[in-house]
């Protein structure tokens, strides 16, 4: 486990952005991020915040949390969870949106 | 070391057992030994009150007309057995009992990173199986374990909230365990303990924890927001409110599948110490079989729909999840193979637990394919809620699982007691267990395709003949298992005393007295040589006092 | 034979026996913090699971309740916890630099914004108290049953449906809300306690260069529940302000 010392300006900067982020995805939400393309309705609201939470979340883990500064087993550790609930997501989701497919029989 | 003149080991020399007396320095200790033996008493009551539920089924089985109990009744023993058996027996048994044994002795630590973290584990572990004595006590659950909404959502006029509790409380006990293990096989390996010279029951415990890490926690929370629903009736679950029951059915499932493979990793990591161990040669394919280990426990996660191949679930997922359950039987057939090829050409010894063991491949085999069976979808159809399905679980779980935990139980024995159980005994028990076992469960293989359905009290008269069998041979099981339970208490007084290797096998668990000091080893070993290399008797060092034990015939 | 390891080592005061050193210490804590917090992922990861099927499935809805939160309030919390996490980190770095005072300091701040965070979402569930929004009977005395504004009123007060939302898919986002929220107001109370028992020890001066592990382990615990609020703020507040001019 590495004895790095994170400077404090790196602590002040990471601050300042999350703040940034926070402003951004409030005045972002405000906007109608609808666009239509080619007969259907993309909705980007929902992408764009969570696009914004998952920078910001990024980084606190990196920073805040040192896996920046962590060895390999920290860093497995947390991607293992984020796949972890990747898995949990895709295996449900596949089956929900998919049950308006082609009928086959029940 | 090995010129020191010895002396027969006296009960007498300190050892983790007679360190310290009273009930304070059990109830309060930090040695993982003594929490695992506080664990070990817990199941074992908890196993036994699960069998006493088992007794009851059996009984009204026994007639086609539900004779015995009323339905709601029968209802509420066979959730019982299931609760009892699946969260506060099979769940913590081996991790529990002969991980938290085992794992700091096998890779040459004091004790597991975190002790008081482990103690506490064995509290919540009480609490919530209190918990769950209350909500039997006081009525009783009737919605199956699996507590399939909107029946126990809305319907049910039994205790599911405190039942629920109660495995939401033991779910972190199995959280911390799984922890403590995963932190100290990373970080407190002795010098030269390198992974791959790891036994292979470190590799189960190490996959069986990262499952209950990752999957704990969604029981916890289905748990919560079923009682929510009970509470509030929300309409979380509720189709009536606008909810969706399969929600609750994809959550609870998302753990309860890889909650089987948290049954039966651990043992698979035993049967792989008992195969190489009592043939006196090296597991072959080593890495395979570690790795298979670990295959299991991320396939595992990904099969959880084929429980719910006959809901609502959309055919497309059903086939995904038929294709990823064929292929999570890779892993297990790949340690299956393992475990043969390391049987051929070498020097068996049919001890009690090695008899343990090769019933476990047998029966896991069995257990194994038949699921199979029930990974393909059409199939499934018709096998889907018949006692088909029971008795490919049980083949698994009692069959493998359970043949598994006996088979540690004794391989360990001596070094956890410094007894000896008696041999003659222990694998007349074996024998009848495997006995009984199989004229418990085979039967209800054929019952089951024939169409008998699962959780029903009455049934039709041209399965009473199989039910009959399994009734008997549910007898034969039970009293086969009655007798280690006798022997094993009877040892602790009058067994023969076991020195510190009485199997003379390489493993570092071995090379410390029986039973082991509380620090484990007097000196941190430095671990030179690799997994299951069998040296010629003699040259085994034993490191402590009483290397001198050792016997050189 | 001789007494065990005869290294002439200074030993730390906490260094638990069966370590080696300090460091494997640190390194063991770290991890099974870390391992902990996997499992709170997966734990509210069940919550945010329900919450994805039941928003598409009931966009307007969704839409509709989550215009109904106070943005302002929601806003305000995700600064003062993003304050927090900052004032945690520095607790440790000065922690890690021996300077108690400041360590101190910042421990005192980050405890109060946790407070405030708290205090705020008080604020909140009364309000929704107030406004008949607890899901079903959960409060057995004030069923579910907020007033649907007419067209026309703008009365904060009162529920604006938007497209085909429905009453009862209103209450479906309610108790996602309760439960989500509630379980994360729980963390911060348990985090709250954490942070008083760490000051208590900084207070004694137990923790400084050699021994600053409990205060990164439980800061470790502080960020992922600001990170859990991080994605709760845009999931339940800004859903549907896109909508509001519409």
């Amino acid at each position: 486990m590495s004895e790095h010392i994170v400077p404090i300006r790196v602590y002040i900067t990471i601050f300042l952005i999350l703040l940034v982020g926070t402003t951004l995805t409030v005045l972002a939400a405000f906007q109608d991020f609808t666009y239509h393309v080619r007969g259907r309705e993309i909705a980007l609201n929902a992408v764009i915040a969570l696009t914004i939470a998952v920078t910001k979340a990024t980084f606190v883990v990196l920073y805040f949390m040192h896996v920046r500064y962590s060895s390999r087993l920290v860093w497995v550790v947390v991607t293992s969870a984020l796949f972890w609930m990747a898995i949990m997501f895709a295996l449900t989701l596949a089956d929900y949106w998919t049950r308006g497919w082609l009928p086959v029989g029940y | 070391m090995i010129d020191e003149a010895f002396e027969l080991p006296r009960p007498s020399k300190v050892n983790y057992i007679n360190a310290q007396y009273g009930l304070k320095s059990w109830l309060l200790t930090r040695d993982h030994k003594r929490i695992a033996l506080l664990y070990l008493g817990s199941i074992t009551f908890f196993f036994f009150i699960g069998g006493l539920y088992a007794m009851m089924i059996r009984l009204e089985l026994l007639t086609p007309q539900g004779d015995l109990f009323h339905s709601t009744t029968y209802n509420k023993v066979f959730t019982q057995h299931g609760i009892l058996m699946v969260f506060f027996f099979l769940i913590p048994s081996i991790p529990a009992t002969l991980g938290n044994f085992l794992v700091p002795m096998m890779i040459g630590a004091k004790d597991l990173a975190f002790p008081r973290i482990n103690l506490l584990s064995w509290y919540i572990y009480m609490l919530g199986g209190l918990i769950t004595i209350y909500a039997l006590l006081a009525g009783g659950v009737d919605t199956g374990w699996t507590f399939y909404a909107p029946f126990s959502t809305t319907f049910s006029n039994s205790y599911v909230v405190a039942a629920g509790l109660g495995i939401f409380v033991n779910g972190f006990s199995s959280i911390l365990t799984g922890l403590n293990f995963i932190v100290t096989i990373h970080t407190m390996r002795a010098p030269g303990m390198t992974w791959f010279r790891l036994p292979l029951f470190i590799w189960a415990q190490y996959a069986t924890s990262l499952v209950m890490i990752l999957g704990t926690p969604v029981i916890a929370i289905t748990v919560l927001l079923l009682a929510f629903e009970r509470v509030a009736h929300v309409g979380i679950f509720d189709p009536a409110l606008g909810g969706d029951p399969i929600l609750f059915q994809h959550l609870f499932w998302f753990y309860s599948h890889p909650a089987v493979y948290i049954m039966v990793l651990p043992s698979m990591g035993v049967v792989s110490e008992l195969i190489a161990n009592f043939s006196r040669k090296n597991i072959f394919g080593y890495k395979f079989v570690a790795f298979s280990s670990l295959a299991i426990a991320v396939f595992g996660f990904l099969v959880w729909g084929h429980h719910m191949f006959v809901t609502s679930q959309s055919v497309y997922a059903g086939m995904i999840f038929s294709f990823l359950s064929f292929a999570v039987a890779i892993p297990s057939a790949v340690k299956v193979f393992n475990w043969t090829a390391t049987l051929y050409k070498s020097s068996i010894s049919y001890d009690t637990p090695m008899l343990y063991g090769l019933g476990f491949i047998g029966l896991f085999t069995i257990g194994g394919m038949t699921g199979l069976f029930l990974a393909a979808l059409a199939v499934d159809v018709h096998l889907t809620d018949t006692y088909f399905v029971v008795a490919h679980f049980h083949y698994i779980m009692v069959g493998g699982a359970l043949m598994g935990y006996l088979g540690g139980l004794h391989y360990w024995l001596p070094k956890i007691s410094g007894r000896m159980y008696p041999e003659g005994w222990g694998r007349f028990s074996a024998l009848v267990i495997f006995v009984g076992f199989n004229l418990t469960f085979l039967p209800q293989f054929v019952a089951g395709y024939m169409g008998m359905p699962r959780r029903y009290h009455a049934y039709p008269p041209e399965f009473q003949v199989f039910n009959v069998l399994s009734s008997a041979g549910a007898s034969i099981l039970g009293f086969g298992m009655l007798i280690p339970a006798i022997y094993f208490v009877w040892s602790m007084r009058y067994g023969k005393h076991a020195e510190a290797n009485p199997w003379h096998l390489p493993g570092l668990e071995w090379r410390t007295q029986s039973p082991p000091p509380t620090e484990n080893f007097e000196t941190t070993p430095i671990v030179t040589w690799e997994a299951y290399e069998f040296a010629p008797p003699g040259e085994t060092e034993v490191i402590g006092k009483f290397a001198g034990e050792l016997e050189t015939a | 034979m001789s007494h065990a390891v005869t290294k002439e080592v200074h030993h730390h005061p906490a260094l638990q026996h069966h370590f080696e050193d300090m460091d494997q210490q640190r390194e063991a804590g770290t991890l099974g913090m870390w391992v902990f917090l996997v499992t709170e992922i997966m734990f509210f990861g069940g919550m945010f699971l329900a919450y994805t099927l039941y928003r598409s499935t009931y966009p307007f809805a969704f839409a509709s309740a989550s215009n109904h939160l106070d943005i302002t309030l929601g806003a305000v919390n995700t600064g003062v916890l993003i304050l927090s996490s900052f004032t945690m980190a520095m607790s440790v770095y000065f922690t890690q630099i021996g300077k108690s005072r400041p360590q101190i300091l910042c421990l005192v701040i980050t405890l109060v914004l946790g407070l405030t965070f708290l205090g705020i979402k008080a604020v909140e569930y009364k309000s929704k108290y107030d406004d008949s929004l607890f899901p079903g009977r959960l409060i057995p005395n004030r069923p579910f049953g907020p007033t649907v504004a007419q067209h026309g009123d703008s009365d904060p007060h009162k529920l604006h449906l938007l497209g085909n939302a429905t009453v009862k898919q209103v209450e479906l986002f309610y108790w996602i809300y309760f439960a989500m929220t509630g379980m994360h107001a729980l963390h911060m109370i348990i985090g709250a306690g954490l942070l008083t028992f760490l000051l208590y020890g900084s207070i004694k001066e137990r923790y400084g260069p050699e021994y600053y592990s409990p205060v990164e382990v439980i800061g470790l615990y502080w960020h992922f529940v600001d990170i859990v609020w991080i994605f709760l703020f845009p999931l339940l507040y800004l859903l549907g302000r896109h909508f509001e001019h519409g």
